[in-house]
């Protein structure tokens, strides 16, 4: 086994979660939580194939992607944020509702053989790093360099710009920020959308570059839900993200990998001859996602990881105080 | 040109006539007048309750009125949001404030702002922002993120926010109810040199003396009408504003008979522990409590009086020491535990921890009594002996509703505290610890909450009284424990009737960090 193969592979898959984690981060920043990621990343990927298959041109694919999942991640938001409806039942429909409708509209795209996919590339001279050239920089997908430019524009955004600034206010303390004429329900749909439209490009990274194609639910596989735990690992921040999005990238690779050869360091490899012992592996990230979403939940750790104080809680005006 | 503007040639900024806001069942201003001259500090006084703040709030641009207009410099204006209030130049302290904890002051000051309009150099905002609290008294580094602030300083911070925008009015909404006397003293400095600045000030208060002291003109509202507007405050005597607060006089002295302090009943050892975010809240306190004597805990909020209540009365674990009642260690045990060694507890959120909101008088009245007889029969509720008991309470503690199956979400703030404390003295507790038993209350119930107090007091029990008013505290307690940064700077024995101006500035120097035994030291020093 080449272990700089298996990372660099694990950097293209730890891209889907990648564009996950950051667009759930900015819901969450605006202190909406979405729990429908899943599903608006299985509408991305099946809305990118089809699009694709239609027309040939993948980058069509990829914004009609992000523009069907931007779209549907409204529906929450307007359930949440006008009609004021709990956040986790309303996120846990829409994972639902985009399965449904993803598998409803891709029904028969499994079969419609190959497509032209986004363009892989190398960065000349970066190529020439040792190690970290190969992982990083050496036939990568167009997306995967979309992703390095992303996180740090992401933090800049949120940190350093007038809009990040509300941003950071709307999720934190929503009452301070319309004493100040900042329009809080109108924040909070523009970064729902901006959550949609990043699962949205999520699922497109998936069906055209990482793992081409349509396999109904099979397709993103549960990794929008890893993308909700990573954003807490993350404690909201994008670098942190990006760290947790590649190294469950790479840790994605590894389990699939590891499970080839005959002899792993000299020894019969026990994952070739006991696949179970591989389900358990593969079992692992999700076993993650669980303890991290139960840390998160609990109020008094949320305080101390830093947790948008007003995620979760419908913006009601007048109300006073927290 | 010295002294020449009298109040006559004083031009008038704000007028607001015929003010009327309504809120379900309630009439909050009733056709109010209201006139802020250019260059005053215009005192609103007022009973909780009494429509100051919903005043204020319509002319902060917060609430619209239903009928009334305002005028600002002579124009009528429309405010829809508060926006539009400080386009007018009209800017607004809240009491509770607007401020979003995780980010720096210069980022709270900036929020809501056109400029910068995309990228920020925070540097550059910094210096502005210091210069401009240079230039009021407001001292206050841009770059501390507010929680890490005092409160005193976030209300510096708020103040900033309004400067920084230029207005000509600021509102500011009971500013002193969150102090420190030190604190207070700064704040007024500040305002003064607002004042001489061109800025006028509304100060929305209950507390007369405060009033008396700071503000040039008066109005006075009492259940949504104006029953005195501009009068000068040097022309009207603290009697007179409070007949026309509560609509009759009020006694100031409490009568508090002598009472001989017995065993020691509560005993605080060293404690240490930890508030929400897992930061050091109490360090190493101790204090004791005597039966037959109410201990004060003074402080500015947030020192670590809200996790102390909470590991006397069980609901918070504390890292070390221990806290003995009776002789029986409470601490790191169930709250049930406290309650049978006779622990009675009034929390400060009496809405949430004191009540169950949505139950009735009823079940909220039996929620300690209901393990036992007459509550308990045969291992059901009785809930004929329990209605009876509530009845009884009811009377026996002044609770004005029409029957207890009310819920207790809709009694007022007076009536659910007498709910909670009747529950509470009717289980014949030797120990209550009380955190702000009054805060939110008028001035009718809180005379009411201190009678039961002192009650208790010379029933021999021992009381623990928190909180932040220290009026309260001088004229209830025995003693007084002043508390900073989760540490006991110090304990002062309150001997007879009347506010001693020293003992006010040394608890007031003690709330801000200086231990008692220092500020005697350099007394002495300076004495001799």
């Amino acid at each position: 086994m080449d272990f700089t193969v298996i990372l660099q592979a694990g950097i293209a898959s730890g891209t889907v979660l990648l564009f996950a984690t950051i667009g759930e981060l900015f819901s969450e920043r605006a202190g909406v939580l979405n729990l429908g990621v899943e599903g608006m990343m299985l509408i991305g990927a099946m809305s990118a194939f089809s699009t694709t298959i239609a027309t040939g041109n993948p980058w069509l694919g990829v914004l009609v992607a992000m523009l069907f999942a931007g779209l549907i991640s409204q529906i929450h938001a307007f359930i949440v944020i006008t009609l004021q409806a709990d956040q986790v039942v309303s996120g846990l429909s829409l994972t639902f509702l985009g399965a449904g409708i993803s598998l409803v509209l891709g029904e028969g795209l499994s079969k419609a053989g190959t497509v032209a996919l986004l363009p892989d590339f190398s960065i000349p001279l970066l190529t020439l790093i040792p190690i970290i050239g190969k992982i990083f920089f050496t036939n990568q997908s167009v997306l995967v360099y979309v992703g390095y430019l992303l996180v740090p524009l992401s933090w800049y955004y949120i940190n350093r710009t007038r809009p990040g600034l509300h941003l950071r206010a709307v999720g934190e303390y929503p009452s301070a920020a319309d004493a100040l004429g900042i329009n809080v329900f109108r924040m909070r749909y523009f970064y729902v959308f901006v959550g949609g439209m990043l699962a949205g490009l999520a699922g497109a990274t998936i069906s055209l570059a990482v793992s081409p194609g349509w396999f109904s639910e099979l397709t993103t596989g549960g990794q929008g839900w890893i993308a909700i735990g990573l954003v807490i690992f993350a404690q909201w921040d994008p670098f942190r993200a990006a760290v947790g999005a590649y190294a469950f990238g790479a840790l994605r690779r590894l389990i699939l990998d590891i499970q080839g050869p005959l002899v792993l360091l000299g020894f019969a490899n026990p994952f070739y001859y006991n696949p179970y012992l591989g389900f358990f592996l593969q079992m692992l990230p999700y076993l993650f996602t669980v303890v991290v979403l139960v840390i998160g939940s609990r109020e008094a750790m949320r305080k101390r990881i830093g947790a948008p104080a007003a995620l979760g809680n419908p913006y009601v005006r007048g109300e006073r105080g927290k | 040109m010295t002294e020449q503007i009298s109040s006559t040639e004083q031009k008038l900024i704000v007028e607001m006539r015929g003010i009327v806001k309504r809120f379900p069942g309630v009439l909050a201003n009733d056709h109010v007048d209201f006139k802020l001259l250019h260059g005053e500090i215009h005192g609103l006084l007022g009973e909780n309750g009494a429509g100051k703040s919903t005043l204020m709030n319509v002319l902060a641009g917060l609430y619209r009125q239903e009928a009334g207009t305002i005028l600002v410099n002579g124009a009528p204006k429309i405010f829809s949001s508060p926006r539009d209030a400080i386009n007018a130049g009209i800017g607004m302290v809240h009491q509770h404030f607007m401020l979003v904890p995780s980010q720096t002051v210069t980022e709270n000051v900036l929020l809501g702002l056109d400029e910068p309009r995309f990228i920020m150099n925070l540097p550059e905002y910094d210096s502005k922002i210091a210069a401009l609290g240079e230039e009021f008294g407001l001292k206050v580094d841009p770059r501390a993120k507010v929680w890490q602030l005092s409160v005193g300083e976030q209300q510096r911070v708020e103040i900033l926010k309004m400067l920084y925008r230029g207005v000509d009015v600021l509102i500011m909404d009971e500013p002193t109810a969150v102090l420190a006397p030190q604190e207070i003293e700064g704040l007024f400095d500040t305002l003064r040199a607002m004042i001489a600045q061109g800025k006028s000030v509304i100060f929305i208060s209950h507390k007369l003396q405060e009033v008396s002291a700071i503000a040039d003109r008066v109005s006075v509202l009492r259940k949504g009408v104006a029953t005195a507007s501009g009068v000068a405050s040097k022309g009207v005597s603290r009697q007179e504003l409070a007949r026309l607060m509560v609509g009759r006089d009020i006694i100031f002295a409490l009568d508090k008979k002598h009472c001989q302090p017995g065993d020691v009943v509560l005993d605080v050892r060293d404690i240490y522990a930890e508030n929400d975010k897992g930061l050091p809240a109490l360090r190493g306190l101790s204090l004791n409590v005597r039966a037959g004597e109410i201990v004060g805990v003074a402080g500015v909020a947030g020192n670590g009086q809200s996790e102390l209540s909470q590991v006397i009365s069980g609901m918070r674990q504390c890292k070390q020491g221990q806290v003995l009642l009776g002789g029986d260690t409470v601490s790191n045990h169930s709250t049930l535990f406290g309650i049978q060694h006779g622990m009675a507890y009034v929390p400060e959120d009496r809405n949430h921890v004191g009540s169950a909101p949505n139950l009735s008088i009823t079940d909220n009245i039996i929620m300690k009594k209901y393990r036992k007889s007459p509550i308990l029969k045969n291992g059901l509720l009785d809930m004929k002996a329990a209605t009876k008991l509530a009845n009884e309470l009811k009377q026996a503690y002044d609770i004005i509703v029409p029957n207890v199956s009310t819920r207790v979400r809709l009694l007022s703030g007076g009536n659910l505290q007498r709910v909670i404390l009747a529950r509470e003295i009717s289980g014949l507790p030797s120990f209550m610890v009380a955190v702000q038993p009054t805060r939110g209350l008028d001035v009718g119930a809180i005379e009411g909450v201190h009678r039961l107090l002192l009650t208790q007091r010379e029933a021999g029990a021992a009381v623990l009284l928190v909180s932040e008013e220290l009026e309260e505290l001088l004229s209830l307690c025995d003693r007084v424990y002043v508390i900073y940064e989760g540490k006991i700077m110090g304990e002062i024995m309150i001997k007879g009737e009347g506010q001693d101006e020293a003992l006010v500035d040394t608890i007031g120097q003690m709330m801000t960090g200086t231990p008692l035994d220092q500020i005697q030291k350099e007394g002495v020093v300076a004495n001799g």
